[in-house]
């Protein structure tokens, strides 16, 4: 706490990004706004380069939302203990997420419209938090609390459970590949994409990773990063590196896949 | 009532609620409209005990005995048939692959009532007859001599019996069907009143809007005092939508500009926006806030996921005797694979809205917006003179 603590604000709503810089700059006056953003994507880039101490990260954003961004930043934050994970505070209007997962998770957050009094609280807290802030235990509530948010009722978008997937339709012009989903060793994000990977073959279907996880059986195929969902029974072995991700080996494929942080407490032995 | 989609029905009104086929809406008109059954049936039976008695000066006790007999047994065969009818009719339907259509009301109470009437008038007075001797130990002559007198008037007075009961409580059953119609529609029509509320109103909007507001009163208190004019011309007109059946489309577009002011504050210059209302179509009467929800969801669905923003465009144009409304945006576009028929609440509360006022005279269409620009197109179509006439 020798300097001054930097802080990221994302929020796509302009007035409401100066809003909350103006309230912060009347509490916190050595409170240092380095970059204010207004969508998702950018709030994970930019907090990515600029190493700031705090993020408010409003959750309803284009592009990402700001649960989705902090789980960016936390898979791909670097290693090295020079720049602790930054503070996350999540700011919601009335119905976004349950609040109540947030309650349940002890991460900060500020329902709009933030009133002084909440924001004072909430500066207290942070303050006294960036004093214990760099210890790998503290670490590790962080990446618990993002985990029960990303798993829990407060990432789902309200949708009814849809129907489990068996066979994935992969177009390629006008022929429809029909993979059998238990064939499938991977599913890899890309771009607007996601790569269907089996020990053969591997396909593109227009659909977002998002869109897909609701339809797969949870027991089998394992998320293991925000872009990688893997079916359990292909993996060979996990082996935990220096930066806290674990390398996967898979049986029939040659390359290895890497679990983020986030996830890498599904692999420990029994 | 056949455009109504398929809402939550309460159970508390048991007799209102849709049911699956016309057996299980036949037994449960048996079952709510047994005591109409048995004060119909025992009032003409006491009628008859009492005329019998009059004329020839026999037993009451006896009369009403048989008479009663013969009613029981004219019931059963009646309901029986009734039961029968309807049981016939799920078979038919099913075997044509149809899906039970609701009675009309010309229907209710009549299926089966004529052939059942017809064969307990036959089978009634003889079964009645030998019930009723087996009762009180008397002999009846046999309904077989014709000439009897006791044969005609047995036979005489079970006909008419049958003939008003089944009249009587088939018309009963009817009225009590109309009623229970009203009150389910009026509870419909109160709780579509409501969910339009909550859907406009809707907190995340409204929330937002306040958290805007209250940073604007520090920064740029003329700016906000404008912002809070349109949010209460807003609230205003929402809370009036559910009372009024129409307001001049004029009035509509001032509405979706408020609208779209409050959202141009909170999303900044990520939304454009554009009106355009024909001078001729001014006063053209819609149902209030009817473009409302395709606004709202061009901003939501298409817009506020667009990183970069964009426009939404509110038009009007007449095409003979048809008024085109039509909402477009330049956002994300359709997702891929989602239905044209579009899925969410505010769709289908338009849908419903275009359906009760003009039948399938009146359209909703969404489709991906034809130029170069991208983004979705939600076209309204409705009649223009019963519009204007309404």
């Amino acid at each position: 706490m020798n300097n001054p603590a930097r802080a990221l604000i994302a929020e796509d709503e302009p007035l409401l990004a100066a809003g909350l810089r103006a309230d912060l700059a009347a509490l916190w006056p050595a409170l240092n706004v380095v970059a204010s953003v207004g969508d998702g994507l950018q709030a994970s880039t930019q907090a990515l380069a600029l190493r700031p101490d705090i993020c408010f990260f409003d959750i309803r954003m284009p592009g990402y939302s700001g649960l989705e961004a902090a789980q960016a930043l936390a898979e791909d934050w670097p290693a090295d203990a020079t720049a602790p994970l930054p503070l996350l505070v999540f700011v919601t209007a009335y119905d976004d997420y349950a609040l109540q997962a947030f309650e349940a998770q002890a991460v900060d957050y500020l329902v709009k419209p933030v009133d002084r009094t909440r924001l004072a609280a909430c500066v207290a807290r942070l303050q006294a938090r960036l004093a214990q802030r760099g210890t790998p235990a503290a670490l590790e509530a962080t990446l618990a609390h993002l985990r029960g948010l990303l798993g829990g009722g407060a990432g789902g978008l309200g949708a009814a459970a849809p129907a489990r997937l068996e066979v994935i339709q992969a177009q390629v012009g006008n022929l429809v590949h029909l993979v059998p989903v238990d064939e499938v060793i991977y599913f890899e994000a890309a771009d607007k994409y996601v790569r269907v990977v089996t020990s053969a073959k591997e396909h593109l279907i227009r659909l977002s990773l998002r869109e897909l996880l609701p339809q797969l059986d949870s027991q089998r195929f394992w998320q293991v990063h925000r872009g990688t969902v893997v079916q359990a029974r292909c993996i060979a072995a996990a082996r935990r590196e220096e930066s806290g991700k674990v390398t996967l080996t898979l049986r029939s494929r040659a390359e290895t896949l890497t679990a983020s942080r986030l996830y890498a407490h599904l692999f420990k032995g029994m | 009532m056949a455009a109504m989609p398929s809402l939550p029905e309460p159970a508390t009104v048991l007799s209102a609620a849709p049911v699956a086929s016309a057996l299980a809406a036949t037994v449960q008109r048996l079952r709510t409209g047994l005591w109409r059954h048995v004060v119909v049936v025992g009032g003409i039976c006491l009628g008859i005990a009492a005329l019998l008695t009059a004329l020839d000066g026999g037993r009451f006790g006896v009369k009403l005995t048989y008479a009663v007999a013969i009613a029981f047994v004219c019931v059963l065969v009646v309901d029986a048939v009734r039961l029968f009818a309807a049981w016939a009719t799920d078979q038919l339907r099913s075997r044509r692959g149809l899906a039970h259509v609701q009675d009309s009301a010309a229907t209710i109470g009549w299926r089966g009532a004529l052939p059942g009437s017809l064969l307990s008038m036959l089978v009634g007075p003889p079964v009645g007859l030998w019930i009723g001797d087996q009762l009180t130990g008397y002999t009846s002559p046999s309904l077989l001599q014709w000439g009897t007198s006791a044969t005609r008037i047995t036979l005489t007075l079970s006909v008419i019996a049958t003939v008003v009961s089944v009249v009587v409580i088939s018309t009963l059953e009817r009225l009590h069907h109309a009623r229970a119609q009203a009150e389910a529609a009026q509870r419909l029509a109160a709780e579509n009143q409501l969910r339009l509320l909550q859907s406009q109103l809707e907190p995340h909007m409204l929330f937002n809007t306040l958290a805007n507001l209250r940073v604007l009163i520090g920064l740029d208190p003329p700016q906000a005092q404008a912002m809070l004019d349109r949010l209460i011309a807003f609230l205003r007109a929402t809370l009036n939508a559910s009372r009024s059946a129409s307001h001049p489309l004029v009035t509509e577009f001032e509405r979706l500009a408020d609208y779209l002011a409050l959202m141009g504050t909170r999303m900044g210059p990520r939304l454009q926006s554009r009106l355009d209302l024909p001078d001729g179509l001014r006063a053209v009467p819609v149902p209030p806030l009817l473009l409302q929800p395709l606004v709202e969801n061009a901003i939501k669905h298409g817009l506020e996921p667009h990183v970069q923003g964009g426009r939404v465009e509110v038009r009007a144009r007449a095409e003979g005797a048809t008024l085109v409304l039509s909402v477009r945006d330049t956002g994300v576009g359709l997702r891929q694979g989602a239905s044209p028929e579009g899925t969410g609440f505010g769709l289908m509360q338009v849908r419903e809205r275009l359906a009760t006022l003009h039948g399938s005279a009146a359209s909703l269409a969404l489709a991906p917006a034809s130029d170069g620009e991208g983004g979705t197109l939600a076209t309204i179509r409705l009649p223009l003179s019963r519009a204007a006439a309404a």
